[in-house]
C-alpha cells in the first residue's frame, strides 16, 4: 500500500479524507530517486474547487511528460486539517508520494482570485517554508505564482521569488533547464534568481526596487541592476492547436465542482468589455482546430469515464465552428455513449435554444442572461455589446421554447453609474417578465415566469480601461442595492422576480488587493496572523480583521479602491506588458466616457497591442 | 442479463466512503467499453445496485454490486476489463451471470462474515476467548439503541450467528441487510461494555469477509460463470 502522510485517527476524524490521499485515476507516479526536479503545483483553496481547474490539468501533464520532472499536486487543507496539522506539526504534502513539499525544488502557486491571498500563507505556513521570499534558503523551494492575479503581483510580492506572467504552456521548461543547470553548477540562491529573470515572461519581485512619492504613489519602479528586463512580457501560445493538452486528466473521487471533461475551445475573448480583465489580458483571442478538440473531446472521455463534457471559454457563441462542434459533440458523445454536454457562456439565440433543447431538460433548467447593466446607456459605458431587443428576442424565443426561468446578472457600481440606469435593472427585469405574460395563456410552459436578477459590485481591475477609475465605497454600494431592492418592488410584475446581491465586505476588500502595491502584502500577513484564510468561504470571512490589519499596517484602503488616477500616475503593474497597451486602455476609457462603444476584434481591429503575439483573432482570414 | 460482480476494497480505499465508490465505479464501467444499461428518460443512469453499502474505515473481501448488461463476454474477460480500471485498493474478484428472475443483491443479502483485529498498543486487556465465550452464554444480549427521537432496547444476540477467537483476532457472522442488521462494530462495543472496560472503535480494524444470502450461501454463488 502507498504510504500516506496523516494517520489512520486523523484521516477517520476529518471531513472528506479523500481530498488528501492522493490515488486518484489517471494520477501520475514516479520514483522520486528518478528524477532531478521535485515540483508541487498548487491550487490554494480546497481540492473541490481546485481540482475543478483545467489549467493544473494542463502543467501538470505537460510537465510530468519530461522523465527528470516529477509534478505532483497540493490543495489548502481545510479548517479541520489545518489545525490538527499546526497542533501536531506535520509539514504540508504532495498528494501523490505524500512527502513534505518542503523538500520539494518548486512550489507552484496559481492564483485564480484576490480572496485566494491568506490561502496562500496557509500552504506556505503549513509547508514549513518561510512566508517571505527573503528568509527562504537553499533547503527551500522557489516559489512561484501564476494565474490571472499574478498581472498585478505586486501585494504578494514578498511572499513569491519568482511571478509567472501569461500561459503556463510556454517557458516551463525553460526554467526546468535552467534550474537542472544552476544545480549542477552550484550556486546561491540569488544567481538562480537572477538567470530566471533573464527568462520571457518570467518576474522576480526580488530584482527590483520601488520608491514612493510623498502621498503614496509610485515614484519609480525599476530593476536593481543591469541585465534585469526593465519590463516583463506576458507569454502566449501562439498556436492552441500545437501545444499541450491533458488527453488523460486526473479523475477525483469526490464530488468535485467541475466533475467532468472540460474542453477549451479557445482563449481571450473578441467582445472588448470594458469591466472585463479575463478579456483584455487573455488577448489575443485564439481558437483551437475542430480537429484538436474532436480528438481530445474523445481521448478525455475514453480516459476519465466521466459522464459529461463542458465546453469552456470566455464566451463560446464566438467559437466560429461552434455549431459543427456541438453537433459532433451530441451526435458521438451524447447520443451513442451517453454523456450529458454543457455549453456555458452562449448567448440566446435560434440556435443555442435550439441546442440546449437537445442537451438538457428544458424544464428543469434556467436560462442565463448577462446584460451586465440595466440601461442601454451603462451598456455601451461598458461596451456590452447587447442591446435590449436582443434580450427581449432571445427571452421571447426561449418562452417559445419551453423555459419559464431566466436569470440575469449585472453589476452595481459601473463608472459613470446614474440612479435611472440602476432602476433601469428593475425595469429590464420587469419587462422581461411582462413578456412572458404577452403569450396567451394555452401557449405558455408554466403558469407562471421566474426572473432571477443578481448583482455583483463592479470592481475596477488592472489591465483593463477602468484600471484609473475609483471604486464605488461600502456605504455607496448599499445605497445602490438598497435603492434597486425598493425599485424591484415596485415593479408590476414584482411577483415573478427575485433579486440577490452580492457581500459588500468581501467586495471591497477584493478591490483593495487587485489594484494594491507592495505595501499591500504586510496588510495581508497581519490578516493571515489574525486567523484569515478562506477569505471567499463567507463562514470564514472576517472583515474586522481584515480593518485591523489595515490600521496596524498604517494603510488607508481608500487609497488603492477609492482614487481616481491620472494617466501618467505609474501604476503597480505598469511593468508588465501584458499585450493591451496603456494608450489603448486610456482610450477605451475615453471612448467609455463618451459613451461609444468599440467593435469586435472581428469586425474590426482596435490597435490593442496584441497583434505582436502573430497569432489568432488578429490574423483571421490571413495566411 | 444481469451480472453479479464481487470486488475487494482495501488499503488507501477505505477511505473513500460508499457514494463516492459508487460513482468511481460508474467512470470506471464507462472507462472499461463494458454494455452496461442504462435506466430510461432525460439523465440516464447506470443499473447498479449493491448489496450491502460499506462504512468508511472498513476494508473487505466479499463486496458485491449487480449490473445489467447488454451484451456481455466472459466472466473471465468483464474481470480483466474493469481491473484494468481500477486503482489501487480495488480490485474486481469475480463475475457471474444471474438468473433473469433473481432478486438483486440488496433484498437478497441476511448475514456477513467479519473479521476484528485490534491496532497495536490497542489490543484488549482481557482474554478474548474466554470473554466471547462467556459473552454468548448470556440468554440475551440486551442492547439500547438510541434513534433522533426514542430509545429502543433490543436482544441482538439471534443476530449474532458466529463469534470466536482466531489467533488474537475477532470473528463473526452477523445479521446484514435491509430486514436485520448489526453492525460489528455494535457486537464489540457490547462486548467492552460486558467485561466493564471503556470502548474506543478507533481501536478496531474491521475487514468484512464476505457477504451471504440465505442458509450462507455467498452471493456469487447465486449465478453462473460465464465462459
Amino acid at each position: 500500500m502507498r504510504k500516506l502522510a496523516l494517520s489512520d485517527d486523523i484521516l477517520l476524524k476529518i471531513e472528506k479524507p479523500a481530498r488528501y490521499l492522493g490515488n486518484e485515476y489517471n494520477a501520475v507516479y514516479k520514483d522520486p530517486a528518478s528524477v532531478d526536479i521535485r515540483f508541487a503545483m498548487c491550487f490554494p483553496d480546497v481540492y473541490e474547487i481546485g481540482m475543478s481547474y483545467l489549467g493544473i490539468q494542463i502543467i501538470y501533464d505537460m510537465l510530468n511528460k519530461r522523465e527528470d520532472v516529477y509534478c505532483e499536486r497540493l490543495y489548502s487543507p481545510w479548517m479541520d486539517l489545518d489545525a490538527v496539522m499546526r497542533e501536531r506539526n506535520i509539514p504540508l504534502f504532495a498528494l501523490e508520494s505524500q512527502d513534505p513539499v518542503k523538500n520539494f525544488d518548486f512550489l507552484a502557486m496559481t492564483l485564480q482570485y484576490e480572496m485566494c491571498y491568506t490561502n496562500v500563507l496557509q500552504i506556505l505556513d503549513l509547508c514549513q517554508i518561510p512566508l517571505k521570499a527573503s528568509e527562504r534558503t537553499l533547503e527551500h523551494p522557489f516559489v512561484i505564482g501564476g494565474g490571472p492575479c499574478a498581472y498585478n503581483p505586486e501585494p504578494l510580492a514578498d511572499f513569491f521569488d519568482i511571478f509567472y506572467i501569461g500561459e503556463g504552456e510556454t517557458v516551463y521548461y525553460e526554467l526546468m533547464d535552467c534550474y537542472k543547470a544552476w544545480k549542477k553548477r552550484g550556486g546561491s540562491r540569488e544567481e538562480f534568481l537572477k538567470e530566471a529573470a533573464k527568462i520571457p515572461g518570467l518576474y522576480v519581485p526580488s530584482l527590483y526596487k520601488v520608491s514612493y512619492l510623498s502621498d503614496g504613489r509610485i515614484a519609480s519602479f525599476e530593476p536593481v541592476e543591469e541585465g534585469i528586463p526593465e519590463k516583463i512580457k506576458k507569454q502566449v501560445v501562439t498556436d492552441l492547436s500545437d501545444t499541450y493538452y491533458p488527453s488523460k486528466p486526473v479523475v477525483p473521487f469526490i464530488k468535485v465542482t467541475q466533475d467532468r471533461v472540460v474542453l477549451e475551445i479557445q482563449r481571450g475573448c473578441i467582445r472588448g468589455c470594458r469591466f472585463c480583465q479575463a478579456g483584455n489580458v487573455y488577448r489575443p483571442n485564439r481558437e483551437r482546430d475542430l480537429e484538436f478538440l474532436k480528438k481530445y473531446a474523445h481521448d478525455m472521455l475514453i480516459s476519465t469515464g466521466h459522464e459529461e463534457i463542458s465546453l469552456s471559454s470566455l464566451s463560446s457563441s464566438d467559437y466560429s465552428k461552434l455549431e459543427e462542434l456541438t453537433t459532433y459533440l451530441i451526435e458521438e458523445f451524447g447520443k451513442k455513449m451517453k454523456v450529458n454536454i454543457s455549453l456555458p457562456s452562449l448567448r440566446i439565440d435560434a440556435f443555442s435554444l435550439d441546442v440546449m433543447s437537445q442537451v438538457q431538460d428544458v424544464k428543469k433548467s434556467s436560462l442565463t442572461f448577462a446584460p451586465e447593466a440595466g440601461s442601454q446607456r451603462m451598456r455601451d459605458v461598458i461596451n456590452k455589446g447587447l442591446t435590449e431587443e436582443d434580450i427581449f428576442s432571445g427571452a421571447m424565443e426561449a418562452f417559445n421554447g419551453g423555459w419559464n426561468r431566466v436569470k440575469l446578472y449585472f453589476m452595481l457600481g459601473l463608472p459613470g453609474e446614474t440612479m435611472e440606469d440602476i432602476e433601469g435593472i428593475a425595469k429590464l427585469s420587469n419587462d422581461i417578465a411582462a413578456l412572458y405574460y404577452t403569450i396567451p395563456k394555452d401557449k405558455r410552459p408554466g403558469a407562471r415566469v421566474d426572473v432571477v436578477s443578481s448583482t455583483s459590485f463592479f470592481v475596477p481591475k488592472p489591465f483593463t480601461p477602468f484600471q484609473w477609475v475609483a471604486q464605488n465605497t461600502t456605504e455607496e454600494f448599499r445605497e445602490k442595492q438598497r435603492f434597486l431592492s425598493h425599485k424591484m418592488k415596485d415593479q408590476l410584475n414584482r411577483k415573478s422576480m427575485r433579486y440577490n446581491w452580492h457581500d459588500f465586505d468581501l467586495t471591497a476588500l477584493e478591490g483593495f488587493l487587485a489594484r494594491g502595491d507592495r505595501k499591500v502584502g504586510e496588510v495581508i500577513l497581519r490578516a493571515y496572523k489574525k486567523g484569515c484564510m478562506f477569505d471567499s468561504w463567507s463562514e470564514y470571512f472576517y472583515y474586522d480583521r481584515w480593518v485591523e490589519a489595515m490600521n496596524e499596517a498604517g494603510i488607508d484602503p481608500a487609497f488603492y479602491t477609492g482614487r481616481v488616477r491620472e494617466y501618467d500616475e505609474i501604476l503597480p503593474w505598469d511593468f508588465i506588458d501584458a499585450g493591451v497597451t496603456k494608450e489603448f486602455l486610456w482610450r477605451e476609457y475615453e471612448q467609455s466616457q463618451k459613451e461609444l462603444v468599440t467593435p469586435n476584434c472581428r469586425m474590426q481591429c482596435s490597435g490593442c497591442g496584441c497583434r505582436v503575439y502573430e497569432g489568432g483573432v488578429c490574423f483571421e482570414g490571413e495566411n | 442479463m444481469k451480472v453479479r460482480i464481487k470486488f475487494e476494497k482495501s488499503g488507501i480505499m477505505r477511505f473513500i466512503g460508499h457514494l463516492d465508490m459508487m460513482r468511481y465505479f460508474q467512470k470506471a464501467f464507462r472507462r472499461s467499453g463494458i454494455d452496461i444499461q442504462y435506466s430510461q428518460g432525460f439523465s440516464p443512469h447506470q443499473l447498479i445496485s449493491v448489496a450491502a453499502p460499506l462504512g468508511v474505515g472498513l476494508t473487505s473481501t466479499g463486496e458485491y454490486m449487480d449490473i445489467v448488461m447488454g451484451e456481455c463476454p466472459s466472466s473471465k474477460e468483464l474481470v480483466d476489463r474493469m481491473n484494468e480500471q481500477m486503482v489501487e485498493g480495488v480490485r474486481i474478484l469475480s463475475a457471474v451471470a444471474l438468473p433473469d428472475n433473481s432478486k438483486n443483491a440488496m433484498s437478497i443479502v441476511d448475514t456477513a462474515d467479519y473479521r476484528i483485529s485490534f491496532r497495536e498498543n490497542m489490543e484488549p486487556d482481557f482474554d478474548l476467548a474466554e470473554a466471547i465465550e462467556k459473552f454468548m452464554s448470556q440468554s440475551e444480549i440486551m442492547v439500547t439503541k438510541k434513534t433522533k427521537k426514542s430509545e429502543k432496547t433490543m436482544d441482538i444476540k439471534p443476530m449474532i450467528h458466529t463469534l470466536r477467537e482466531e489467533n488474537g483476532t475477532c470473528f463473526m457472522n452477523v445479521a446484514t441487510g435491509s430486514t436485520q442488521n448489526l453492525k460489528p462494530e455494535q457486537v464489540m462495543e457490547t462486548l467492552y461494555k460486558f467485561m466493564d472496560r471503556s470502548f474506543d472503535p478507533f481501536a478496531l480494524c474491521i475487514h468484512r469477509c464476505e457477504t451471504y444470502g440465505a442458509n450462507f450461501t455467498p452471493l456469487e454463488k447465486y449465478g453462473d460463470v460465464m465462459m
